[in-house]
């Protein structure tokens, strides 16, 4: 193939296409047709038509599935997921990843019981809970950015040690006796409906995190510092302050999501949550954000988590055993980080640019 | 080992070459010949096309033009090893060994020694390194691992590697660069005894003394030309300046007159160890003040340091009398100091972003309202500098990477006289820019400091020094060496500071 063929757009340079609209155009108003178009060539619009097509698919072969109430179920169980992949996504788009999320949220829930045991009211023990989720996530913080280590390094190490620590402070006990006027209120619905208001609370704050990441100018140097962080430190942004800051949220959220989690299932439990810091990577790069950062959108990230709840949810109810369903949440998770570099490889080999100086 | 009687043909030569990169012409119509049994200096001016003809011999980069000859046969080097099996050996500055391996292992990596059932032969691949070593005449443990080998060691042992593939052309590219006294003779003493052996070293050196030292004939490069080729014996170092920088100031410095105003930055007794030392100077508002020197002088690191990119460990910065925390870009800024630096591609531009985002990061806050930023106004923003500057683009939505070096320059400048500074400091401005484009930001500066910026500008391209320039610095291994007035900067009296020279009048 000669070298300027076909298609304008992809011809236009060594640039690799699909990069340069996909990072914000979510909630803007374009300017009509061409930047429609673009839009639909996103990784998010293609990960919205897969999440259609599966909660179609699953409607009409599985039994069960299209009912208001296997819909709430559905939420309460991404619930955890869909509240931590919000600050996740903004941690892999600086190029960096926490994987100690998960057991955060067990220490947190660990700790709960342990206070609630110890003759605390929940009014005081869920404010410490989240205040102890943000020292977690200052300490890897400080380890990334003040060490200067891999967050991969760092948040491997304290997904160990958080889990650990939830094992001293709570042993393999299980405590089970909070209120109901706690427990049930977790899952309540919202008036008339299968909707749990939890997933109001998920909404504000998903919007919120949207307008940071794609509106502010806070997003916007989240981007760059993926992208080029030399550059970024250049242009006057604190890379390490804002990383700090992200990790900070990240276990804040965290820990909620882990206060949440206790009183939802009724129990505190070391290992609750176990190995799920795997399903929400898996639902933030499944979203179209690039594990080597600068590029995603939370649009395809709560898409993503809804993708791999539904697919979840539709094996469960088509009796599945839970061991499958882990095999096909590894099995998302490689194929969202394989698929889009082979079609970027693809592309990239289709049109030569001039040969290399 | 064979002598070549005198009329032999050249162990190496290059017959017409030329190269470009984009339209930036790095070498045009080179034709230099290495003969076995010399040593041969390499001179030029930064720029002046050096690095590139090294990398042409060593099978980087392929002439676009004219061909590479290997004892009077012509080559296509397509790629380095094509080059090594020739026999040509390239030594740069900074040897790259693999520090985790031994010296030996070094040396023959990829060709180690195989014993029965393709094992590595370690017995006899110490013993070929401590023959290379002794016939170079060094004590190099072949053993111990290359990390912690200083880099005169390091580079003997790229050595020993050349000639452990029987390499008879030598190219040297500033190997005395890092080197202090002893290790400079010790270098020398092995070239010699490489001369002798009847090999030809290509040596490249901004120190006229080791030139005239050490090396049989030199020839001078100036612009990516070949300007000409003399025994050594024949010129003084007065004439090698004036054929590295004899050209004319051209008209291409539209320089305005602008009588300086306040002082806005004051430098004093600026030091980080190993790096700069007791750098001070001042720049006042309408002012273009050229930091001058070599490559490696410290130029860059010092205005990095100014800007708060790096830390300094002693000294003062100070901008309109206000003296700015150490470390700190983003109290630069709010100072009114703009830094467009010397990487585009790595350190001036996110790269995979688009051009209005590149254009507006700096003042991602002052284009926001109530803390949100509009899509329209960022557009806008960056419309208007597009225009100003005259950018030539597609869309401003589209990356960066879509546009020419001095279009991305144009974006850098944009990006940064968008925050209107007080001090603008620009680090090698016009590296790897079209004339044209070059022109065009010579006129831009010219204009700021004329409205009473002041411009600190770090160049290697002495007519841009020289042409711009109310003041010059010169800097030369960390230190100012000197200071001059705009009437007393020429090529000359700025070389003779930069390569160390002190004391000589132009």
């Amino acid at each position: 193939m000669g070298p300027e063929v076909d298609d304008p757009t992809t011809s236009a340079a060594a640039a690799p296409p699909e990069r340069p609209a996909p990072t914000a155009r979510v909630g803007a108003v374009g300017s009509a047709g061409s930047a429609l178009r673009s839009l639909l060539r996103t990784r998010e619009a293609s990960i919205v038509g897969v999440l259609v097509a599966s909660v179609l698919g699953a409607s009409l072969m599985v039994d069960g599935f299209a009912t208001g109430r296997n819909a709430g179920f559905l939420i309460l169980d991404v619930t955890a997921i869909a509240l931590i992949a919000l600050p996740m996504t903004l941690v892999i788009i600086t190029g960096e990843i926490d994987l100690s999320v998960a057991s955060t949220l067990g220490l947190t829930s660990a700790v709960m019981g342990q206070l609630w045991v110890a003759g605390l009211p929940l009014e005081a023990i869920v404010p410490l809970c989240v205040l102890l989720g943000s020292a977690l996530g200052a300490l890897n913080g400080l380890l990334v950015t003040v060490a200067g280590l891999p967050s991969l390094a760092v948040t491997i190490g304290s997904m160990a040690m958080y889990r650990g620590l939830a094992y001293v402070v709570l042993g393999d006990r299980a405590v089970a006796d909070f209120p109901f006027s706690w427990t049930g209120g977790a899952t309540a619905r919202l008036p008339g409906t299968d909707v749990p208001w939890i997933a109001l609370l998920i909404a504000v704050l998903a919007v919120v995190f949207g307008i940071l990441l794609h509106a502010t100018p806070v997003g916007r140097s989240l981007y760059a510092i993926g992208s080029n962080d030399e550059a970024t430190r250049f242009s006057g942004i604190s890379v390490r302050w804002t990383k700090l800051w992200l990790f900070v949220v990240s276990g804040t959220v965290a820990a909620g999501a882990g206060v949440f989690w206790t009183l939802q299932y009724g129990s505190a439990r070391a290992d609750n949550a176990f190995g799920l810091e795997l399903s929400v990577v898996a639902a933030v790069l499944l979203g179209g954000v690039s594990i080597f950062g600068g590029r995603g959108a939370l649009v395809g990230v709560l898409a993503g988590v809804l993708l791999l709840g539904t697919i979840r949810n539709a094996l469960m109810l088509a009796d599945v055993s839970s061991d499958v369903l882990d095999i096909v949440t590894g099995l998302l998770l490689v194929v969202s980080v394989v698929l889009p570099t082979t079609l970027a490889r693809v592309r990239e080999r289709r049109p030569r640019p001039a040969p290399p100086s | 080992m064979d002598r070549h009687p005198p009329p032999a043909p050249p162990l190496l030569s290059l017959a017409g070459v030329s190269k470009s990169f984009g339209t930036v012409h790095a070498l045009q119509d080179v034709s230099l010949e290495l003969r076995a049994g010399e040593i041969h200096a390499l001179c030029g001016e930064n720029g002046a096309g050096k690095s590139t003809l090294v990398k042409v011999i060593a099978g980087v980069h392929r002439p676009d033009t004219g061909h590479v000859e290997v004892g009077g046969r012509p080559t296509a080097f397509g790629a380095p090893a094509d080059a090594q099996r020739a026999g040509v050996a390239v030594i740069y500055q900074e040897p790259t060994l693999f520090p985790d391996l031994s010296v030996a292992e070094n040396i023959f990596m990829g060709r180690q020694p195989l014993r029965r059932g393709r094992r590595i032969d370690r017995r006899a691949m110490r013993e070929a390194a401590e023959g290379l070593f002794a016939r170079l005449g060094v004590h190099i443990d072949p053993d111990r691992p290359a990390r912690g080998l200083s880099i005169a060691d390091q580079q003997l042992v790229e050595i020993a590697k050349a000639m452990s593939f029987d390499a008879h052309v030598l190219v040297m590219d500033e190997p005395t660069a890092a080197l202090s006294g002893v290790e400079v003779e010790r270098l020398f003493a092995v070239a010699r005894s490489l001369r002798d052996g009847g090999a030809a070293v290509l040596f490249i050196s901004h120190r006229f003394d080791e030139v005239f030292q050490l090396c049989d004939r030199v020839t001078v490069m100036r612009d990516g030309g070949y300007v000409s080729t003399d025994p050594v014996a024949e010129l003084t170092v007065d004439d090698l300046v004036h054929r590295m920088v004899g050209r004319e100031v051209s008209a291409l410095f539209p320089k305005q007159e602008v009588a300086p105003g306040e002082t806005v930055l004051e430098v004093e007794g600026l030091g980080r160890a190993g790096v700069f030392a007791d750098v001070g100077f001042s720049v006042r508002a309408g002012e273009i003040v050229a930091l001058a020197g070599l490559v490696g002088a410290g130029r860059s690191e010092v205005v990095r340091a100014v800007f708060g990119v790096d830390r300094h460990e002693s000294g003062t910065v100070r901008v309109a009398g206000t003296t700015l925390p150490n470390g700190r870009p983003a109290a630069a800024m709010a100072a009114g100091v703009a830094l467009v630096p010397e990487d585009r591609r790595q350190q001036g531009l996110v790269m995979e972003m688009s051009i209005e985002r590149n254009a507006t990061l700096t003042r991602r806050w002052s284009l926001s309202r109530l803390g949100l930023l509009r899509r329209r106004d960022e557009q806008r923003a960056a419309a208007a500098w597009a225009e100003r500057l005259q950018l030539k683009a597609g869309r401003l939505s589209d990356a960066v990477t879509t546009l020419s070096g001095g279009n991305q320059q144009k974006v850098v400048l944009a990006k940064w006289l968008a925050t209107e500074p007080q001090l603008l400091i620009v680090d090698e401005p016009t590296r790897g820019i079209d004339v044209g484009t070059k022109a065009e930001v010579h006129r831009l500066l010219s204009e700021l400091a004329g409205r009473g910026i002041a411009v600190l500008m770090v160049s290697s391209e002495l007519p841009e020094v020289l042409g711009m320039a109310d003041r010059v610095l010169v800097m030369h291994e960390g230190r100012i060496t000197a200071e001059l007035a705009r009437g007393e900067a020429t090529e000359e009296s700025v070389m003779y500071a930069a390569t160390g020279q002190e004391g000589r009048a132009a």
